[in-house]
């Protein structure tokens, strides 16, 4: 299923999500900077002056490193939903498997995940990290993160279809992650029978993953890191499924 | 009287087809075949809101359902170029996304042989922010078509297409015209089984029809087959062998392109 044809076409639609995002924009690719260092100020702020934790050093970089894989969600997750809609001017007039679709939208948002992560990683070089070996689990992680993105996406692409409602209620699955992923706070402050709730979310995973790496120079949890794995491809499957179920009549209510 | 008369003539031309015509080819020999094939659309436009889908559940109202295709059956042999006439709303681009498998059918079975390319309407698979090029780029993929056939291709679409000058310009500042060159271009370039073309010849000037015309006979020579919908009638008969006459999304007729053009024209006027 996955030949040559179908890699040139899922490149042909990243390449096309991508430069019609950006070329109505005269700051273009600085925009993907500029978002999380507006939320990482302005948190920054108002965890360090407004309700001081003395306990945590480097805050700036410790939220940025939740900031990264929730962005990577917000924008994914509304692309994603969003991308049969916005593509259907293909998708009625010319055959083609249409997981395409969400999966292209996903991985167009990705390249925004490469370039906040530059940022990320080049500010930690900035305030005296050092690269370690256990950079080596970063790709992976984030990768899992994207598998998720995908499997997520080709659920909410085709009910949206559907249910035009969908869109809305993943918009607000954003507003909702963000107090559920431990941006602002350390994972050791949650109650331990809440732990499952994070441990099973894998953006909140590979936030903490991620601050383990490069904050405190150590190995990812394996535990973590295999819930992790489970989840995404867990989702990745379900997401297969459901879109294949709904596949057949998508051209008729677009 | 006339009515009477002009109806039996097509009774008579239907029943001449099943004997000779497209009932007589086996289903291995053709490229297209539709057995009984319906279709029906839901009514309301906004069945896509969880609220009307709730009504509908609590009150137990039953969906209104709108008939496009009713039990419609042909089948087309390798090589031979179908024509499908019919009004406006007749079911003609309904057949055509069926058989493009573009769509669905709720129920009949719908066989197609080899790789089909469809130019369904005007800008479609195109996108207005994108340059000509970019555009051909995305067709090219959407058509199936592999990285290196691509390249390959690409200067001879361009140069089929005529619009060389404007092949970097965004598609929102095209024509018409170089909108339906482009798509012709990269539909006919993608080499395919089955050409697929839904009215849009008649948005290019003369010349690039003439060249469109003897473009699809070259494919048509090397063994490919067309299936047009058109109101341009003597296109019909220049490109097309068979004919299928669409009303009311039943098939009213079937035959040779001259018997049912023929009829067509006439009925139209009876009517």
């Amino acid at each position: 299923m996955l030949n040559g044809n179908l890699i040139f076409l899922l490149q042909n639609l990243v390449l096309k999500d991508f430069r019609i995002r950006y070329r109505n924009m005269s700051l273009g690719v600085a925009w993907s900077v500029a978002n999380p260092l507006l939320m990482m100020g302005i948190l920054t702020f108002v965890f360090t002056r407004i309700f001081p934790n003395p306990s945590m050093h480097h805050f700036a970089l410790f939220v940025l490193c939740a900031l990264v894989p929730f962005n990577f969600y917000s924008l994914a997750s509304n692309a994603g939903t969003t991308s049969l809609l916005d593509n259907q001017s293909l998708i009625k007039r010319v055959r083609c498997p249409r997981a395409v679709f969400p999966i292209a939208s996903v991985l167009s948002s990705s390249l925004h995940l490469l370039i906040q992560i530059a940022l990320l990683l080049g500010l930690l070089l900035l305030f005296g990290h050092k690269i370690n070996r256990y950079w080596l689990w970063l790709p992976g992680i984030w990768g899992m993160e994207v598998v998720f993105m995908c499997g997520l996406c080709l659920m909410t692409a085709a009910l949206d279809v559907y249910y035009r409602d969908v869109r809305y209620l993943v918009e607000a699955s954003a507003l909702v992650l963000f107090w559920m992923v431990p941006v602002f706070y350390p994972l050791e402050l949650i109650p331990a029978h809440y732990h499952l709730l994070y441990t099973l979310n894998p953006i909140a995973v590979v936030a903490v993953t991620d601050r383990q790496i490069l904050l405190d120079t150590r190995a990812p949890s394996p535990d973590l890191l295999l819930q992790l794995i489970a989840v995404s491809l867990l989702y990745l499957a379900v997401g297969l499924a459901v879109f294949r179920s709904f596949e057949r009549d998508l051209a008729d209510y677009l | 009287m006339q009515s009477s008369s002009a109806e039996a003539a097509i009774r008579g031309e239907i029943d001449a087809d099943r004997k000779d015509g497209f009932a007589a080819v086996r289903p291995t020999e053709s490229v297209i075949s539709f057995e009984g094939v319906s279709k029906s659309y839901l009514r309301n436009a906004s069945r896509t809101l969880l609220r009307h889908r709730f009504k509908s559940w609590l009150t137990g109202a039953p969906a209104e359902m709108f008939c496009a295709l009713k039990d419609v059956t042909f089948a087309l042999p390798r090589g031979v170029s179908l024509a499908v006439v019919g009004a406006n709303g007749a079911g003609k681009s309904t057949l055509l996304r069926i058989a493009t498998g573009i769509a669905a059918p709720n129920c009949g079975r719908v066989r197609v042989q080899g790789t089909i390319a469809a130019l369904m309407e005007l800008g479609a698979g195109f996108h207005p922010d994108l340059t000509g090029r970019e555009n051909v780029l995305l067709n090219a993929a959407l058509l199936g078509l592999t990285r290196r056939e691509t390249y390959e291709q690409f200067d001879s679409i361009v140069e089929f297409s005529g619009i060389a000058d404007f092949i970097n310009e965004p598609l929102r500042t095209y024509s018409s015209g170089m909108m339906m060159r482009l798509a012709f271009s990269v539909a006919v370039r993608a080499n395919p089984d089955i050409l697929v073309i839904d009215e849009i010849l008649s948005v290019g000037d003369q010349n690039f029809q003439r060249k469109c015309v003897d473009e699809i006979k070259r494919l048509k020579s090397s063994g490919k087959t067309l299936v047009c919908v058109s109101h341009a009638t003597a296109v019909l008969r220049e490109l097309c062998e068979q004919a299928l006459w669409l009303e009311h999304g039943a098939v009213r007729m079937r035959g040779s392109t001259a018997t049912v053009l023929d009829c067509y024209e006439s009925g139209g006027r009876v009517s």
